[in-house]
């Protein structure tokens, strides 16, 4: 990354990541969660980070959204270096059961964080409703989390995010634990929404179908401690849909390469040089 | 006519053992002679004349003002100072031992060197129920606070919610299973203290007037007071229930669906 205005995609850049690197350290164990990673996401571009299991994508995210403070590095949103929680940004964790305020009704948790940013009561009210619609929980207004099931529960969370009008959204593999058919819905509604709000997402991810599925571009992490192994741009048509999509060769080509990357990655850590094929963090190869 | 039924039934289920209790009582102690232990009828009759009159407000009404002001005191500090102690944790460490020492006192030996300094009135028997009921609120609330989901605590820092809002609408919510459970406690240690503050230099309230009867030999009179204290402590205990439930509605709607039942 040359030129440290465009991304790959040749969008301007709103998030720069540079350098990070996160070491936990306590109770006499130190853990280098994430190494040195550097990338940049360009302003209404939706990213997909996959990585194997325990390779430091949550770490990662939380220091983007300024809840954890990286050892070294620094994270740049908008020009303006991040050391907190940036008011333009949402989060949607992994663990939607324990990020719904479960004395509050779908309503009240989707409308909290609006009250924080002080707007009338009937701006709070339509965006909330408008939000709720968009997730298909128009119904579930007054339900409390506890109520619902595991994937309305994450399209709450969604629905909060989304009625925040963030500027940047970070998503840490949301879909974990629904099923296929409401998975593959929820894919759609991230990219209807993302096409309707040009929001910037950043969206992590186990899964590679679902990454190439999603993004714009993939970044390819390798084990803890972690280095970005690949950026791939994902040039399929912008208009996808779960049937044609997933069974264009393209996709297969793609999800083919990635599957090889996360292959790599699982037995290469960041501290070891790079094996013949794969040109590390900054190459942004598109397969043949 | 479904709910009806159930009602009915809980009813029942709720009532049949006092009622044995009371018509057994009722029938062994009839016709008793024993100057101790008259019969359940007199005591009844007594209960009417001693405490619908003049008393209910000389004896009754300073008890339970006292019980609710130092009931109150001890639910306010205990929650704030929790709160302080349970998000700081130097100030948790620092305090800890001395605090440890303080509960370990049991409240009723207070009792004389608070009279020493507060005197025999009402200043010293609220701080009497404030010591002994504040402990439960208090260790219940460092609790609760400390025991905040961290996917939550995340989830609020990362909208905004800060401050006092992070305080109502997280901290103080998230803790409340714990604080209402400490609460409860409270309760019960709460109406124990204010009959013994008043069992010692005294001039009104339950405990006294209970003590002044048995000085006296008004044996019927003595066996009232104390079916005014038991009827004294469950309304409180009803009362507290209610408020439990209305208070808690989400937490056990959130027990029951992680038990898998909806
Ligand atoms: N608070 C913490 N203290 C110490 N080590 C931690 C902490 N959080 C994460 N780690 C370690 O950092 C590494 C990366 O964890 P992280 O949760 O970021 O991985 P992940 O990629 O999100 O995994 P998954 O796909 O399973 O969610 C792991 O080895 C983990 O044990
Ligand atoms: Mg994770």
């Amino acid at each position: 990354m040359s030129d440290p205005t465009a991304t790959p995609t040749g969008r301007t850049a709103l998030l720069d990541v540079a350098k990070v690197q996160k070491t936990y350290t306590g109770q006499g164990r130190t853990v280098e969660a994430v190494r040195d990673l550097t990338f940049s996401v360009g302003n209404g571009e939706l990213v997909c980070i996959v990585g194997p299991s325990g390779a430091g994508k949550t770490t990662l995210l939380k220091v983007i959204a300024g809840l954890l403070e990286p050892t070294s590095g620094t994270v740049t949103l908008d020009g303006t270096q991040v050391t907190g929680p940036p008011p333009s940004m949402a989060v949607v964790f992994q663990e939607y059961g324990r990020s719904l305020f479960p004395w509050m009704t779908v309503e009240q948790n989707v409308e909290l964080p609006l009250k924080q940013k002080k707007m009338a009561k009937e701006r709070r009210a339509e965006l909330v409703r408008d939000a709720l619609e968009a997730v298909g929980l128009a119904e579930a207004h007054s339900a409390y989390p506890w109520q619902l099931s595991g994937g309305m529960q994450q399209r709450v969370a969604i629905a909060r995010a989304v009625a925040y009008q963030p500027q940047v959204l970070l998503m840490d593999e949301p879909f974990a634990a629904v099923d296929a058919q409401t998975r593959a819905d929820l894919e759609d509604l991230i990219r209807s929404l993302w096409h309707k709000l040009g929001v910037t997402i950043l969206f992590v991810t186990h899964d590679i179908d679902e990454s190439v599925y999603l993004g714009e571009r993939v970044l390819v992490l390798s084990s803890s401690p972690t280095v970005i192994m690949e950026d791939l741009t994902i040039d399929l048509p912008d208009e996808r849909n779960q049937l044609d999509t997933r069974s264009s060769p393209r996709f297969a080509e793609l999800r083919h390469h990635v599957y090889e990357q996360i292959q790599l990655a699982k037995h290469r850590r960041g501290g070891e040089p790079a094996p013949a094929g794969a040109t590390g963090a900054s190459a942004a190869t598109t397969p043949a | 006519m479904q709910t009806v039924l159930r009602w009915g039934r809980s009813l029942f289920v709720a009532l049949a053992l006092p009622v044995v209790l009371v018509t057994l009582w009722w029938v062994l102690s009839a016709g008793s002679t024993n100057y101790y232990s008259p019969p359940l009828q007199t005591i009844l009759t007594t209960f009417g004349e001693v405490w619908f009159g003049p008393r209910l407000v000389d004896d009754v009404l300073p008890s339970v003002t006292r019980l609710v002001i130092g009931y109150a005191g001890a639910v306010v500090l205990g929650v704030g100072l929790g709160i302080l102690l349970g998000a700081n944790r130097t100030l948790r460490r620092l305090t800890e031992p001395v605090l440890e020492f303080f509960r370990a006192i049991p409240p009723p030996a207070l009792i004389p060197i608070l009279f020493l300094f507060a005197g025999i009135g009402d200043t010293a028997k609220i701080i009497v129920i404030v010591f002994g009921a504040i402990w439960p609120v208090l260790l219940n609330t460092v609790e609760g606070v400390r025991a905040v989901d961290e996917v939550l605590s995340d989830t609020s820092r990362s909208y905004g919610v800060s401050g006092w809002a992070r305080m109502r609408h997280l901290v103080l919510p998230s803790a409340s299973p714990q604080i209402i459970a400490g609460m409860r406690q409270a309760l019960s240690i709460s109406i124990i203290l204010m009959v013994i503050s008043e069992l010692f230099g005294s001039f009104n309230g339950l405990g006294f007037a209970i003590i002044q009867f048995q000085r006296s030999f008004a044996i019927p009179e003595m066996w009232s007071g104390i079916l005014l204290l038991g009827i004294l402590g469950f309304v409180m205990s009803l009362l507290f229930a209610l408020f439990e439930r209305r208070s808690l509605r989400w937490y056990h709607g959130l027990r029951r669906s992680q038990r898998g039942e909806k």
